[in-house]
């Protein structure tokens, strides 16, 4: 009884090799009369017209898992550097405090809102703020906010209703983005959440329209996140020049820069050279 | 024009059998009075055979051990009542309440939307069966035929036309004189139709085709205008137009308990019913609904078991009951109310029932429950257009559950969409429910080309800033009147030399209110050993305490 074997150099798109089980190779009847009237040419695997074989397709040539559809951040610099936020994927924002985590995620939100979808924001430390929410040019109809925990609740707490919540809307279905706001957890505290919670909401917007943003100090998904956004450390525009002659109280905090880095995206299935870019956020009443 | 009588068969015992449908296959007997007086006042076909009839005490009664004995609920009754006059309405908009147990319907025009009469019949006898009701259906010429055959005739009953005669020949003269629901003339007219039906009985009439065989001028001399009428309505002939009821617009339901619940799970039972009754009601007259209205009578002070279990938690010791139940007697209830309001109208008593329980989990009654009332407010149902290019949003439904669950979790005032206030203070917001009504309204406005002031590339992120709930206290180190070191003790990181500051703004108001506030506001760069950070500092100029409320992200 013969079986087949199915080498690695079909995944190059080079022939299959078709050997038996003893190893013998197989001739088929017709060549049978050309061993003993000439030289018999090497046997090639391509030569052999069988229709079991034909039916089956190499790797190099099966159908692509379509790529996610992107859509935009609300930033463009953000846009250039990574295509925009993938729809069914789980994208991860980690950088310390100050370095434009927040004015991301609000600005994904808004932009998300604007495009009539309802979007969630599981707070995690319940600091979101009003203010900014609507400076951000956030739709207040469409966005549900979830403050998990009070002020005497310990961060395990808050951490497990976080995730209960999660799997909550997660499993509702629906929201356009949902925003994870683990900024001011600890990083010991987020990195008690188990791989194995992430795949499962990974597995969860997949073949959904859903993005899933997480934001927090450091990235905690692992493998599990197709976009790692990393920011960097805030530079404040303003003078640095103490004896500037403008008196201070006139000094106006009125932009502030952002150093992003892709570190990881699987949009493409190419290995992403790791891009910086820096750009400004104006605050809320600057000109 | 023909017309349609659905009639009830023993009413008092359809409508406790609708309550407990289990209780259909058993010996049934329903019992009315005060203790020790109780009579018997109606018994099912099964305790019939067992020998019991009206009038027997119910003394007598419980000796029979297979027989299943029930108090006369009022609130059944209306219950079953409000039913049957949906089943009416679901087919015609002219219904005649006749009696607690007999509709009228007009089924004139009908016949092109429902089809023929004996389907109509088929279907308003189906009807009443979803809805718990086991009746008899006549269709006739006239109105008092109709109810006649109604009365007469077990089943589905439809007499042809002018064959009234002929078919109400067989029925016995008391249908008649069948009991009428008039108030304070109730007990005369029993006297009345009493004193008639013995009359007929001694000429020996003992069915309507013999009633209706007399000689017209005969009976007119001894029995008047009456004895003619009474012959029409035997033969058939009598017409008259009905007296149609208004629909009612209040759906309710109740359950009234022997013996009091202290568990969610059996009031969750009794709540699937009652629901399901109402659902299929509100289905009957194609109405939804968007606000469910629970009372539940608790246990009050005087019949109060110190030994009885409260939600699982058994009470103390004698010697400090007293004290327990005069607290009691000034914080409990006599009746506990609680109020769904849904977004949308919808339909669905597994919704419902889900969300009552997640509500009194939330909110537990605190006491065994007496008597459970259950009120639906009718609604049209929404009617929405399906697009392809329609933005996704959550279902209604799924989204109601998810929202009871979250505020399960975190606390109903956690969660829901923001609304900000007129008002400079800070956290001038408050949370309002989150709903897909106004989303779909703005979805609807936003499908309209939107005109912004500024081109799509020079929009520009704007800095938010994180706060810290509630504001962090700190302590200002000052080199007047420069801000040199801002420390706080509960949280390590906020911690540094002000790099920069732009400030003071100063912010203030309500000070024609008890609480105003003023404030100076600082935005500040501390940098310490891990970087620099920005932060908002904040004065409290009222009583002069440092606070750093968020940090710029």
């Amino acid at each position: 009884m013969s079986s087949a074997v199915f080498s690695t150099s079909a995944a190059q798109g080079r022939p299959f090799v078709f050997e038996t089980e003893n190893g013998s190779e197989v001739c088929p009847e017709p060549f049978q009369e050309q061993l003993f009237t000439e030289p018999r040419p090497p046997q090639r695997a391509a030569d052999f017209k069988d229709a079991r074989l034909a039916s089956v397709t190499p790797a190099s040539r099966l159908a692509v898992r379509p790529a996610p559809e992107m859509v935009t951040s609300g930033i463009a610099e953000m846009d250039a550097l990574t295509g925009g936020l993938p729809r069914g994927c789980l994208t991860e924002i980690c950088g310390p405090a100050s370095s434009g985590r927040s004015t991301l995620m609000l600005s994904a939100l808004a932009a998300a809102t604007q495009r009539g979808e309802c979007c969630a924001v599981v707070d995690a430390s319940d600091a979101l703020d009003p203010q900014s929410v609507v400076a951000a040019g956030m739709e207040l109809d469409r966005l549900l906010w979830v403050r998990c925990g009070e002020n005497s609740v310990q961060a395990e707490s808050r951490l497990e209703q976080l995730l209960r919540v999660t799997d909550l809307l997660l499993e509702s279905g629906g929201f356009g983005l949902i925003a994870l706001d683990l900024g001011d957890l600890s990083p010991q505290s987020a990195r008690r959440i188990p791989l194995a919670t992430w795949f499962r909401f990974r597995r969860a917007v997949e073949h959904t329209s859903t993005v899933l943003l997480a934001m927090e100090r450091q990235s905690i998904a692992g493998s599990c996140s197709s976009l790692l956004i990393k920011l960097g450390s805030l530079k404040p525009s303003a003078p640095e020049n103490k004896a500037s002659p403008t008196p201070t109280h006139v000094q106006l905090l009125t932009q502030v820069e952002i150093t992003a880095e892709l570190v990881r995206s699987r949009m493409d299935r190419k290995p992403v050279r790791s891009a910086e870019i820096t750009f400004a956020s104006k605050t809320a009443w600057a000109g | 024009m023909p017309f349609a009588c659905i009639f009830v068969p023993n009413f008092p015992v359809a409508a406790v059998s609708r309550a407990e449908p289990e209780l259909r296959a058993l010996a049934l007997a329903i019992y009315e009075g005060k203790p020790p007086m109780e009579k018997v006042f109606a018994v099912s076909e099964s305790a019939t055979r067992m020998g019991i009839t009206p009038g027997m005490t119910k003394t007598q009664a419980e000796l029979c051990s297979e027989l299943t004995l029930r108090p006369r609920s009022p609130l059944q009754e209306s219950g079953a009542h409000a039913a049957l006059l949906d089943c009416a309405q679901s087919f015609s908009p002219c219904v005649e309440d006749a009696a607690a147990d007999t509709v009228i319907l007009d089924l004139a025009g009908m016949e092109s939307l429902f089809g023929s009469q004996p389907e109509i019949a088929r279907n308003l006898f189906r009807r009443a069966a979803e809805l718990g009701l086991d009746v008899n259906v006549a269709l006739a010429l006239n109105p008092d035929a109709a109810v006649f055959a109604a009365r007469g005739f077990s089943g589905v009953t439809v007499i042809p036309s002018g064959k009234e005669s002929e078919c109400l020949g067989s029925l016995p003269v008391k249908v008649l004189f069948a009991e009428r629901m008039e108030g304070e003339k109730k007990e005369e007219n029993r006297e009345e139709s009493a004193r008639r039906l013995e009359t007929l009985e001694r000429w020996g009439v003992r069915d309507l085709r013999a009633l209706a065989a007399l000689p017209e001028v005969a009976l007119s001399e001894r029995l008047g205008q009456e004895g003619l009428r009474w012959q029409k309505l035997a033969r058939g002939a009598a017409s008259r137009t009905l007296v149609p009821v208004e629909a009612p617009t209040i759906f309710e339901e109740a359950v009234e308990l022997e013996s009091p619940i202290v568990l969610l799970e059996p009031l969750a039972f009794l709540l699937n019913r009652l629901l399901e009754q109402i659902c299929a009601r509100l289905a009957s007259r194609a109405l939804n609904t968007q606000e469910l209205r629970l009372t539940l009578d608790l246990e009050s002070f005087s019949s109060f078991n110190p030994q009885s279990k409260l939600n699982n938690q058994q009470l103390s010791s004698p010697a400090t009951i007293e004290n327990q139940q005069s607290a009691i007697c000034s914080t409990r209830p006599k009746q506990f109310h609680r109020t769904l309001c849904l977004p949308l109208p919808m339909l669905d008593p597994k919704l419902f029932l889900k969300l009552l329980q997640l509500d009194l989990n939330a909110y537990p009654p605190g006491a065994p429950i007496l008597k459970i009332h259950l009120e639906a407010r009718p609604a049209r149902p929404r009617s929405a257009q399906g697009g392809l290019f329609l933005p996704p949003s959550p279902e209604p439904e799924k989204l109601e559950l998810t929202l009871a669950r979250i505020a399960g979790l975190v606390g109903e005032s956690r969660v829901g969409a923001l609304e900000l206030l007129d008002t400079h203070r800070a956290e001038g917001f408050r949370m309002r429910r989150f709903g897909l009504g106004a989303t779909q309204e703005s979805a609807a406005k936003n499908n309209q080309p939107r005109q912004t002031s500024e081109p799509a590339e020079e929009k520009c992120a704007v800095a938010a800033l994180r706060r810290f709930r509630p504001p962090l206290r700190v302590t200002v180190t000052m080199d007047n009147p420069e801000l040199v070191r801002v420390v706080c003790p509960k949280k390590k990181e906020v911690q540094g030399s002000v790099l920069w500051k732009a400030g003071p703004w100063r912010n203030s108001g309500d000070w024609w209110e008890r609480e105003a506030w003023a404030r100076d506001e600082w935005d500040i760069a501390l940098q310490n050993a891990e970087g620099i950070f920005l932060y908002r500092l904040v004065h409290d100029l009222l009583g002069g305490s440092w606070f750093v409320e968020g940090t710029y992200d």
